[in-house]
């Protein structure tokens, strides 16, 4: 399996990672080897063979729909690099 | 649990004196957990004693060491105070069971107030502004928190050099890694800077470090431990564990932090059983399986030796070996690493410059501002597992990889039913090799990751797996015992491994770097009057 460096590109736009001009071609290479390792994987027969996803079959863990009291919010944008007004601060999506 | 000098199994002190321990060392962050709670119950010692003892070891070894992003001395301080009030009541035996014990826990645990960094740039300066269950449970059986331990970046590797901050020392050689993840949480305990701590074990992240530190390490069953607070890596493979001098240390933590918790809908609704009430019981019938799987290729001859004989002692003590075959663990690398991955890159998602960490202000576009924050906030390493893991969830590739890997993971699983139906506990090695040299496997993903190789399979069915110390290569560095147990039966791990350590004294055995400190605070003891220093602790590794 061979990752060219457009793939990481590709990739890495999915992901919402910055990379440089470095980073495209050592990834592409490292990611190639770990993914060459991992064919293995294709060569098994897993026909009828269901996914494990979590487990331990412990599924749809309810509780009472009681309204708790939350952090504080001046708590919880206490760690916000931006923040405004009480809500957090992000920069433009739109063009104005 | 020997006193330090003697062969443990010689003869038991189950009630150490002050003056014998002094006499002995003079060093109390020799102590065990259990130890160390008989003489606070018995105030023999003080919390604030103690405190002042590992406080005092971080300040002579931390620099060889570098266990801690955060050393939090005046909240130990002041914990250990409020220790010594509790422990000075009507009834010192009614405390809290860590009451004044001091702990160390990794930099992943949201701790109220604290720095927590998960040992990422992108999460320096950030303050939870809560505790993480354990950390609420831990506080709450007395524990005295010492410090922020230091970890690979979001706990991805096996060596502590991924940390963004510096890399952590192996105490037995200091020019080699500690192991990790956990690698800061593991060197901690190993060189007397704490006398347990916590970790998490995502792939082997708690054993790999025990193992190659010399201390015993425990990745419970997943859902035995809440994840309420914890740094998230990979949430299908994720647990928090102890680690300790000793195995009781180990059952102590397990019993404060496990059970079911309704802010992690993950735990299981099972009883915790009291572990310490047949950790003594001993391994009488008790059928060990050796799945020839584990000792392969690529194991350092030395290492199958000593775990060949840790099976032999257990067989000597009543136990009984079975062969197992779990041929899909071959497969359990490939299958990790497109899971955990996979996994990873979604719970990382969050660290985009928004509600905390690092953010690129100068970016006036929000998406470039994500990408900027990404790019100079995260490591290599989380780079890697990333982009690794969001192309195997890619349009076109989530088959034949992603779904692949989880009817693989399937196969894994069904292999240790298979063989738990006529054995009760597994045997193999933790670590193919001893501690490696720092930067050998840095350039090389692929040779980090197959670090992991005999404990990954265990996070890939879910299974509880326990790292003891065996033995000391031909080079003095530790080697560990690998023990597997059911789903949700970590009692059996603590009896086999406590049966196995009784009868063994490898656990003893400290760090040269921890014993020259302690004779200077002998030396300093008996200048005081406080005691002969003569004997001191028992030299490792012994021939």
């Amino acid at each position: 399996m061979n990752l060219t460096p457009e793939d990481v590109d590709h990739v890495a736009t999915l992901a919402r990672l910055g990379i440089t001009a470095e980073d495209r071609s050592r990834f592409a290479e490292q990611l190639s080897d770990v993914l060459e390792h991992f064919r293995a994987l294709h060569a098994l027969d897993t026909t009828g063979i269901s996914p494990t996803a979590q487990v331990f079959n412990i599924h749809s863990v309810m509780r009472d729909d009681v309204a708790r009291p939350s952090l504080p919010r001046e708590q919880v944008l206490a760690n916000a690099p931006r923040q405004e007004d009480g809500f957090f601060r992000v920069q433009a999506v739109l063009e104005t | 649990m020997g006193a330090p000098g003697q062969p443990a199994g010689h003869t038991r002190h189950m009630h150490v004196t002050r003056e014998h321990l002094v006499g002995i060392s003079g060093d109390l962050t020799a102590l065990t957990a259990p130890e160390a709670r008989d003489l606070l119950v018995r105030r023999q010692i003080s919390a604030t004693e103690l405190a002042h003892a590992v406080l005092g070891q971080i300040e002579r070894t931390e620099s060889q060491v570098r266990s801690f992003i955060t050393v939090t001395a005046d909240e130990a301080l002041a914990q250990a105070r409020a220790a010594d009030v509790a422990l000075g009541g009507s009834d010192p035996g009614a405390t809290p069971p860590l009451t004044g014990i001091p702990v160390a826990l990794k930099d992943l645990f949201c701790t109220t107030g604290v720095q927590t960094t998960a040992g990422s740039r992108i999460l320096e300066g950030f303050i939870p502004p809560y505790d993480a269950t354990v950390v609420a449970r831990l506080r709450a059986a007395g524990a005295v928190f010492v410090g922020k331990a230091n970890m690979d970046e979001f706990a991805m590797g096996s060596s502590t050099e991924n940390s963004g901050y510096h890399p952590t020392h192996n105490p037995w050689d200091v020019s080699r890694v500690p192991g990790g993840s956990s690698g800061g949480s593991a060197a901690a305990v190993s060189a007397g800077q704490a006398i347990l701590s916590l970790g998490t074990d995502t792939g082997g992240s708690i054993r790999q470090p025990a193992s190659l530190c010399s201390v015993t390490g425990l990745k419970p069953t997943y859902g035995r431990v809440s994840r309420y607070g914890v740094v998230a890596f990979a949430s299908s493979l994720d647990q928090v564990g102890p680690f300790s001098i000793g195995v009781e240390g180990s059952a102590m933590v397990l019993q404060a932090i496990a059970g079911a918790d309704p802010m992690d809908a993950t735990t299981a609704p099972f009883a915790v059983p009291d572990y310490r009430s047949t950790i003594r019981d001993g391994v009488k019938g008790l059928r060990i399986g050796v799945p020839a799987e584990y000792f392969t290729a690529g194991m350092e001859p030395d290492v199958e030796r000593l775990v060949r004989e840790a099976i032999q002692t257990l067989t000597s003590l009543g136990a009984t070996v079975h062969p197992v075959s779990l041929p899909y663990s071959e497969h359990g690398l490939a299958t990790y690493y497109i899971i955990a991955p996979a996994e990873a890159s979604s719970n990382l998602s969050r660290y985009n410059g928004i509600k905390y960490g690092l953010a690129a202000l100068d970016e006036v576009d929000m998406t470039r501002a994500m990408d900027a924050t990404r790019q100079r906030g995260f490591g290599n390493e989380p780079k890697r597992r990333i982009m690794l893991g969001t192309y195997a969830l890619s349009s076109g590739y989530y088959d034949a990889y992603y779904r692949k890997a989880q009817q693989v993971r399937t196969l894994i699983k069904a292999d240790f039913d298979n063989a738990f139906a006529s054995v009760d506990v597994i045997a193999s090695p933790v670590s193919p090799t001893v501690a490696f040299k720092m930067g050998a496997r840095t350039d090389d993903p692929l040779a980090m990751y197959l670090s992991d190789v005999c404990t990954i399979p265990v996070n890939v069915a879910g299974l509880p797996g326990i790292s003891v110390p065996c033995g000391f290569d031909h080079q003095g560095l530790p080697v560990g015992l690998q023990l597997i147990g059911k789903a949700f039966d970590e009692a059996t791990l603590f009896r086999a491994a406590f049966a196995y350590e009784e009868a063994t004294s490898f656990h003893r055995q400290r760090p040269p770097l921890a014993e020259q400190a302690d004779s200077e605070a002998s030396v300093n003891q008996a200048a005081m009057g406080a005691g002969n220093a003569a004997g001191g602790p028992q030299r490792a590794p012994h021939a």
